[in-house]
This record gives C-alpha cells, sequence and structure tokens, in this order.
C-alpha cells in the first residue's frame, strides 16, 4: 500500500545527515559536554558547533540559545522564566487566544501566584490584530506571548509589529516559533522579540530537541535548577545527540530552506484549491496567504475528523485533526472555536502537513481517495442528513 | 491501534446504515459540542424490532458502537433490547477506550430513545396521556470524560486533566463544570 505522511505538524522524519551526526554520539562518544577530560571536551565542542548551527538559522547570538528537551519546555521557560523574573513590576500577561496548551496552561499555573492573564481574540482566518494587543496592555503587563504561526490553521502573526508595540511599553515579547522555524525564514532581530521558542523536530531533527532563544541582557528565571548547564539557565546534563541532530538539521534547513518551502508551496496550494472543488461543503481554515507553506488545513461540514483520519490512515494517509474526538482531552480544538467557527464544523477538522520528498503524485492520491471518504461518512451522519432535509425545504 | 479489530471491523463496514422516513420510533442523543450524535430508527412488528436503521456524527467508537447496537438490536423483543446496555455493547466490541465510554457508549441510549418514542407515541395512541416512563440510562463509571484518567466515585475534578467536574442534573454522568452543555446528553448546565 501507498504509505503517505502528511503530519509534519505532529513530528518530521529525521534527515539522513542529521541521523549520521547524531550516531558516534550515541555510541563511541558518550561523554559529558561539562567533563574535562577529552571525551567530554569532544561532546563540549559538538554541543557548541549545535549552538552555532541553530543559531545562525534563526539568526541569534549561539549564547543567546537555551537547549531544552520539547518545544513545551522552551515555552515553559519563556512565560514562567519572564514572567516571574519580573513579578515585582507587575503580574499581568498577554497571550493570543489561539495559543499552544504549553503557553495557555503555563501562563494558568502562575494564577496561584497572583498573576492575571488576557486572552487578545483572533479573526475568523486566526489573526491576531497587533492594536488588540495594545488595547489589553495595562500597568501591571510584564509579559506578551503570541505564535509566531499556528501549525493546526497554518496562518502566520504579525510578530514584528507586536513586538514594536511591547518595546514601547518596555513589555518582554516572547513568540512561540516551533511550527514556523526551519519551514518559513525566521529572525530573531527583525522579529525584534526578547525570547522565540523553536523544536528539532519541527525541521527534520530529533525528537526530544529544542530551544528556547533568549536576548543578550533579558532576565530569565531557570525552571530547572542545578549546575551550570546553559550558562545556569537549565540545569542537567545536556542530550549531546539530541542537540547534535538539531544542528545539522538546521544546517540543513538554512541549505535548503527557500527551495524546500517553494516546493511544499506549489504541492500544498493544490489541495487548499482542488479538495473544496472535489467536495461541497469543505471550509479552508487559517489565512490564504499569511499562510505556512507546507501546510492545508479543512473542517469537512457534517463529519467529524477521528473518522475521517482512521479512513484515510486505512488508505495509507497520515494526517492530523483538531476534532474532540481525537484529542485525548475530548475537546475541539480551542484555535478553531477561537476563529468563532461553530462545534460541529470544528469536528470536521483535518490537517494536512506536508514533508519533504512529497510529490505531485502523492497530491493525486489524497485528492482521489479523500472525497469518497467524506461522502461515505456524510452518508451516515444525521447532520448532513437534516442539512439536505433543510436544502430541499 | 486505539481501537479493538471488532471495533475497526464495524467502523470499517457498518451494519444498518441509513434512515427509515415511516419509522415507528426515533431516538438522538449527543451533540456536536461532545462531537458524537446518534439518531436510531425503528419498525416494530409484534412487539419486535423488525428494522433498526442509525445515523452517526461521530469517532470511530461512536460509528462501531451504533452499528453493534443495531447488530444486537435487530429482531430481539422490546423488551429484551432495553435490557441492552452501554456496557454490554463495549463488551461485545471487545472493549472501548476508556476515554471513549461516556462520550462515544451512547448507542443503547439512543436505542432506548426511540423505543421510549415508540412506546410514548402508542400509548398516546391507545390509551391517551398515559405515556411509558423512561428506561434510565445505565450509568458507567469508567473515568474522566475528558481524559482516561480514574476517578473514584464522585470527584469535584479530574486529578489526571485538572478538569472541574460535576453531575449532570439531567443524566447524572459526569461532566465539565465550567462547560454550557452537559458532554454526555447536551443539556444546559445552569
Amino acid at each position: 500500500m501507498k504509505r503517505i505522511y502528511f503530519d509534519h505538524i505532529a513530528a518530521t522524519p529525521l534527515h539522513p545527515e542529521a541521523f549520521e551526526a547524531m550516531l558516534p554520539f550515541l555510541k563511541e562518544k558518550y561523554g559529558n559536554a561539562q567533563s574535562l577530560h577529552s571525551l567530554g571536551q569532544e561532546a563540549s565542542l559538538a554541543v557548541e558547533d549545535a549552538r552555532a548551527a541553530v543559531a545562525a538559522l534563526v539568526n541569534a547570538d549561539p549564547a543567546e540559545l537555551v537547549f531544552s528537551a520539547s518545544g513545551s519546555e522552551a515555552n515553559n521557560l519563556a512565560v514562567k522564566g519572564l514572567a516571574l523574573a519580573r513579578r515585582d513590576k507587575g503580574k499581568h500577561i498577554v497571550l493570543s487566544a489561539i495559543e499552544h496548551s504549553s503557553v495557555l496552561n503555563a501562563a494558568s499555573s502562575l494564577d496561584k501566584l497572583g498573576f492575571k492573564t488576557t486572552l487578545v481574540p483572533v479573526d475568523g482566518t486566526g489573526l491576531v490584530d497587533p492594536a488588540q494587543v495594545e488595547k489589553a496592555l495595562t500597568k501591571e503587563t510584564v509579559l506578551v506571548s503570541v505564535m509566531l504561526a499556528n501549525s493546526e490553521v497554518g496562518t502566520i502573526e504579525p510578530i514584528a509589529e507586536i513586538a514594536s508595540i511591547c518595546r514601547a511599553r518596555a513589555v518582554a515579547i516572547h513568540t512561540d516559533a516551533v511550527a514556523a522555524v526551519g519551514s518559513i525564514p525566521v529572525d530573531v532581530r527583525a522579529l525584534n522579540v526578547d525570547a522565540l521558542s523553536l523544536a528539532g523536530d519541527q525541521f527534520y531533527g530529533p525528537k526530544g530537541s529544542a530551544a528556547l532563544f533568549v536576548k543578550k541582557g533579558t532576565r530569565l528565571q531557570p525552571l530547572v535548577d542545578g549546575g551550570i548547564q546553559e550558562a545556569g539557565r537549565r540545569g542537567g546534563a545536556e542530550n549531546v545527540p539530541a542537540i547534535v541532530g538539531m544542528g545539522q538539521a538546521a544546517e540543513v534547513a538554512r541549505r535548503l530552506l527557500p527551495e524546500r518551502a517553494e516546493r511544499l508551496r506549489l504541492l500544498r496550494g493544490r489541495l487548499l484549491d482542488d479538495l473544496p472543488r472535489r467536495a461541497a461543503e469543505v471550509v479552508v481554515t487559517g489565512h490564504r496567504e499569511r499562510r505556512l507553506p507546507h501546510q492545508a488545513s479543512f473542517c469537512i461540514r457534517f463529519v467529524e475528523g477521528e473518522g475521517m483520519l482512521l479512513h484515510l490512515d486505512m488508505k495509507g494517509i497520515a494526517v492530523s485533526s483538531g476534532s474532540a474526538c481525537t484529542s485525548k482531552s475530548l475537546k475541539a480544538s480551542h484555535v478553531l472555536l477561537a476563529m468563532g467557527l461553530d462545534h460541529a464544523t470544528a469536528q470536521g477538522s483535518i490537517v494536512f502537513s506536508l514533508i519533504e520528498g512529497a510529490t505531485a503524485a502523492d497530491i493525486d492520491y489524497v485528492l482521489a481517495e479523500f472525497p469518497p471518504i467524506i461522502e461515505r461518512l456524510r452518508k451516515m451522519s444525521p447532520l448532513y442528513t437534516e442539512y439536505l432535509k433543510e436544502r430541499s425545504s | 491501534m486505539i481501537y479493538s479489530d471488532k471495533v475497526m471491523e464495524h467502523f470499517s463496514n457498518p451494519r444498518n446504515v441509513g434512515t427509515l422516513p415511516d419509522a415507528d420510533g426515533v431516538g438522538q442523543v449527543g451533540n456536536p459540542v461532545c462531537g458524537d450524535m446518534m439518531t436510531f430508527y425503528i419498525k416494530v412488528k409484534d412487539d419486535r424490532l423488525a428494522d433498526v436503521k442509525f445515523q452517526t456524527f461521530g469517532c470511530g467508537a461512536a460509528i462501531a458502537v451504533s452499528s453493534m447496537v443495531s447488530e444486537m438490536a435487530l429482531g430481539k423483543t422490546l423488551d429484551e433490547a432495553v435490557k441492552i446496555s452501554n456496557d454490554s455493547v463495549a463488551e461485545e466490541l471487545g472493549g472501548l477506550p476508556k476515554n471513549k465510554m461516556h462520550c462515544s457508549n451512547l448507542g443503547a441510549d439512543a436505542l432506548h430513545k426511540a423505543i421510549e418514542d415508540y412506546r410514548a407515541k402508542r400509548a398516546a395512541g391507545v390509551r391517551k396521556g398515559e405515556a411509558q416512563v423512561a428506561h434510565p440510562a445505565q450509568k458507567t463509571d469508567q473515568g474522566c470524560p475528558y481524559c482516561d484518567g480514574p476517578i473514584e466515585g464522585i470527584e469535584e475534578y479530574c486529578k489526571k486533566c485538572q478538569v472541574e467536574l460535576e453531575e449532570c442534573a439531567h443524566c447524572g454522568e459526569l461532566t465539565n463544570k465550567n462547560a454550557e452543555e452537559c458532554t454526555h446528553c447536551g443539556a444546559r448546565i445552569a
């Protein structure tokens, strides 16, 4: 059976160059990067090379990167670390309504310390209005966190505009760029942010590799107290193989990004354009232009995401959905609801996110196999029956 | 795979899908908020279920459950059919993931509602004003409706996912205290 993996937003495959780079550090180069002997120094050098490569991908200084074990950890370190270091100044945080749960829940965990959070709404395309962020700021606000791109709907947010508002008010600004780094050009100087999260498994690096950019001179309270690793900002022995793998993946991403993005943008465009032509009542979610190049997301009305996902899987196509049933929490995607979609429509969420190596034949296959699945599930949907009845009367 | 082979088999080839325009009874449960909706249609002949059809909007489990219920119910007397419980359906399917037990395992409820509807209509026709008492939905103490975390008895919140819980005044199942509608039955929560 044909196997098509269109679930980039969940995890990317490991790039062969990253895999090769990691191997020695899983075998003979097992030293602790803090050890003074040569095995340790070998690991330390590799970690610093990787740091430089990841920094180059986002135009940061290597010393401004703190490695972490996941994008979620980077987001936690940013939200809690920046807010807590500023608690004497105020206890108010501003987030967009469509942030990743690791940002939303990190902020709400500070409630018990007296912090208050304001969620800024998004429009129907998932876009945050910088003017709304400005309106949400109070004298108490110490941190704004808005994601650079939303993986579920693909929308790219106006972070530079939001950052300049924050600068003028001396409020720290963090952006969760996990879905963006490696897929679109990201420049921490141009974005003018204080902190930015990224994760290796979103650009063909290994799982368990991520980092937080923290602008030089920015106060940050560590989450993991320990040794002097990561300049005291994150204790614990460095995960050398993962860091090395991410470093190599960052180098590849920097080299291939424009070509990779352009190729996937063209293929993805066919999904966005053709699927709504091949099936009725298909809603494209997210912004048409300000959009991750590899991402195509839809809400298929009158059917539920998990059923589609399982049928697509049986055809060898791996995708994501934001429906309540596919999530362990059994709640519909907060992103889609924040964009104003009703519950029934949000349950029909389906997200295709292309990976390197995707072909035109893959897109043809999806466009051929998916509409009959929709048709089949609609035939057993009471909502569709209702819709047909209403339409004919 | 999160589902048993039996669930996947029923999901892939659901039995008795459709509607019955001249149904003797219709029962609907669920709502799009929790993601699952089921409608059952029944034809009754000599106190037996001569035909059963269903339509389901929902996950793999919800579709498989509906299919299994329709298969179990077909040909049974009404009294036998009301004894089909959500738990026995889950068992027949080789089990369901814990977090699907509350939201997706509603097929028996929908069938019972259709039978209730039939009996109420008949009672209204034959002996006006003496509708039969509804068959109470079986309670399933399986876990938190939001995650698969364990819930012992009635707790105010799930220790695992921290959702605040309460018993729905309408159906008695656990639901999110802060939600507008009950996850289980869709009733408005004051």
